[in-house]
């Protein structure tokens, strides 16, 4: 790539010059960072499968990864834009503690006695307050970080304290629980999986809509004499995308719910377990539904919207962005406003998955969200990450740690793997960019 | 004065003081439609601040902005854009890490039906207006940081006069660029002026600019020593301005001029 900065002739000219990688990265216009990043994953997974004797590629194993991948990275998509734009927000795991606690009462102390017990809209209400408030601590945490010129470091380092406080203070350190049934569902488990049919009909779509964005591109990219991709390349992606959406789909519903789930089902529904056991799929479950949905619309927020491109402007050059009239000050407290969203809904499904709110819940997690985005190849010098990389840097560090559980390392130990791979991740990163300046 | 047409702007008595130094005091200067004024000065002379204040930069502490013989309410880039003032910094100050579209529309972005970002339609219309500039310019998918530096000039150019700009501030436009560059931005300048737009060109280099003026307005310290048309001083007249704030007798002297009294 090297060579590629340093003529300023057309590029079309210089196709013929690459290799056949070269050439193969350049016809699919694929981004050689993430590529690199899943041939890390692959090769984590495969060391693991083979270390444990077999028990990390399991169906079992992946659909568990992805379930508590997820609350992680619902934030880890947030954390991108507040880094792009050189800020941080140490404060999401205490804030996901103090939402977390405020929708537990909200859904099994307040709501039960006004709408009575189970009534069908207390999982919305409660979940719609989570989300409000963490808007509003967000707003407040970035009206002080853009209006009062406060570090987000310092603001968030005080937020990381009062939220944790607050969390406690909300029932005085008594967790809350059970959870409302449907609010339950957000945290995956047997009941809160789509089951395969859905799951394979979400499949289709997802590959159907795959195959109409490589479509609209190429149509728009023609009505304005654009270079095109080749014709090959277009069916190569298109086909690894659905190959890839069917394949997670597939390990999703090779994953049956367990014995006596399946017995009490065939209870409640009058079937005879035939010779063998029933095999029912879990299928996808709603939590990494909500994650992979949160990754859709960030990703649609940060590269189709004004918003996001201001959110890149103001990383690149602030003081450029301000000449250019975009109001950073605002798009700055905006975006610690979105952060503190994405933080309510990592707390619904943080609570819903352990069908209780406790004083302890998210802590850390800000730097596993940090640790994800800046894996996931966001810079911490501001101006570049993608919403992708964040999320797979999240399956990544989840992946560390469930691996290491497999294999039974001790949590000291474990804890010392996982912070010697993020600076090394960090630093092949820092060498890598290098090399392409 | 009254068979003079309205200035297309008009500084009057400018002042800003950061912290207790005087940057800029009680400087006046105008601009007329298909003019171009240079604005010259040593290093820290106050000429960019100064311009600063017009392109909405800065904020003034005393004095007034006239666009067309009315008062313009400047407090922001924004503002200055409503009125048609368009600016290339001397730093440039483009967005490094996105591409050359993304930087011509930087904070006027265009937008599909639906409110999204139209990409295609601005890159269509960077490619125009980056062919009418620099037609050897290829790289519309390249982070401008990986641009070179004339190539980084021909974005900001570029996006200075995408929007029918009819003031323009160049400073420093030339500082970065070769001799052919410079000779293009000279053409630039002259395409621009016939099209009835008015130029403030800042340098702190008279050769680079006294061919291409119509008129100069002298800074130093903060203050302008003169102004005068190019037809009625010399270029060694203006250095005398530039290093020692002495008046010529064809220039009409500031506040800052050394021989004021006399």
């Amino acid at each position: 790539m090297s060579e590629a900065t340093s003529t300023a002739s057309a590029d079309r000219a210089r196709s013929s010059e690459l290799g056949p990688v070269g050439a193969f990265l350049k016809a699919t216009e694929l981004d050689t960072r993430m590529l690199g990043m899943i041939g890390a994953l692959f090769v984590i997974w495969l060391g693991f499968h083979l270390l444990s004797g077999g028990l990390f590629l399991t169906p079992r194993n992946l659909w568990n990864l992805s379930v508590q991948s997820s609350s992680v990275a619902v934030m880890a998509t947030g954390m991108v834009l507040v880094i792009v734009t050189r800020n941080i927000d140490l404060s999401v795991g205490s804030l996901l503690g103090f939402v977390g606690m405020v929708m537990g009462v909200v859904q099994a102390e307040l709501l039960p006695d006004i709408l009575g017990f189970g009534n069908p809209w207390i999982w919305a209400l409660a979940l719609a307050a989570g989300i409000a408030l963490g808007v509003l601590v967000g707003a407040v945490q970035g009206y002080a970080i853009a209006y009062l010129g406060v570090p987000a470091f310092i603001v968030t380092l005080g937020g990381l304290l009062v939220w944790r406080g607050a969390a406690w203070w909300v029932t005085s350190g008594r967790t809350v629980a059970p959870m409302d049934a449907t609010f339950r569902l957000m945290g995956g488990g047997p009941a809160g999986s789509i089951g395969a049919t859905w799951s394979w009909i979400i499949a289709l779509l997802a590959c159907v809509a795959v195959v109409f964005m490589l479509m609209s591109g190429r149509t728009q990219r023609k009505r304005f004499h654009f270079p095109l991709r080749p014709v090959w390349a277009e069916f190569f992606l298109g086909a690894v995308g659905c190959v890839a959406i069917l394949g997670a789909v597939g390990v999703a519903n090779a994953y049956p719910l367990p014995i006596g789930i399946v017995r009490r089902f065939a209870e409640a529904n009058n079937i005879t377990i035939p010779e063998g056991g029933l095999f029912i799929s879990h299928g996808i479950a709603i939590p990494v539904l909500i994650a992979v949905g949160v990754g859709i619309v960030m990703t649609f927020i940060a590269t189709r919207t004004r918003f996001g491109r201001y959110v890149f402007a103001i990383g690149g050059n602030p003081e450029a962005a301000e000449l250019a009239g975009i109001p950073t000050r605002w798009v700055t407290m905006k975006i610690f406003m979105l952060m503190g969203a994405l933080a309510a809904i990592s707390g619904a499904i943080s609570t819903a998955r352990l069908n209780a709110a406790t004083n302890a819940m998210g802590t850390l997690d800000e730097l596993l969200v940090i640790a994800a985005a800046v894996i996931g190849g966001t810079s911490l010098a501001g101006g570049s990450g993608t919403v992708a990389g964040a999320m797979i840097g999240a399956v990544l560090m989840q992946s560390l740690s469930t691996g290491m559980i497999l294999l039974g390392v001790d949590t000291p130990l474990q804890n010392i793997v996982v912070g010697l791979v993020l600076v090394v991740a960090v630093w092949l990163d820092t060498m890598y960019r290098r090399r392409i300046q | 004065m009254n068979d003079k047409p309205t200035p297309l702007v008009e500084m009057d008595n400018i002042s800003i003081a950061f912290g207790g130094i005087q940057a800029v005091d009680d400087a006046s200067v105008d601009l007329y439609p298909g003019e171009v004024m240079a604005l010259l000065g040593h290093n820290g002379a106050g000429k960019s601040t100064l311009i600063k204040i017009l392109s909405g930069a800065y904020k003034r502490d005393a004095g007034e902005i006239r666009v067309d013989g009315k008062a313009a309410e400047i407090h922001n880039p924004r503002d200055a854009k409503k009125y048609g003032i368009e600016t290339i910094y001397q730093t440039l100050a483009l967005a490094d890490n996105v591409d050359a579209a993304a930087n011509l529309f930087l904070g006027r972005e265009r937008l599909t039906r639906w409110g999204t970002l139209d990409d295609v339609a601005m890159e269509a219309e960077a490619r125009k207006v980056m062919g009418r500039l620099n037609p050897r310019f290829q790289r519309f998918k390249d982070p401008v940081k990986q641009l070179s530096g004339g190539q980084r000039q021909s974005v900001a150019i570029a996006r200075a006069i995408l929007f029918n700009a009819r003031i323009l501030i160049m400073d420093e436009p030339t500082a970065a660029l070769g001799p052919q560059e410079t000779t293009q931005v000279g053409e630039l300048v002259k395409q621009l002026k016939s099209e009835g737009i008015g130029i403030f060109l800042i340098s702190h280099d008279i050769h680079d600019v006294f061919d291409l003026s119509d008129r100069v307005c002298v800074m130093k310290n903060g203050q302008v020593v003169g102004t005068a048309s190019t037809d009625d001083v010399t270029k060694d007249e203006v250095l005398g301005m530039i290093i020692l704030g002495k008046c010529p007798p064809g220039a009409v002297p500031g506040p800052g001029a050394l021989s004021a009294v006399a």
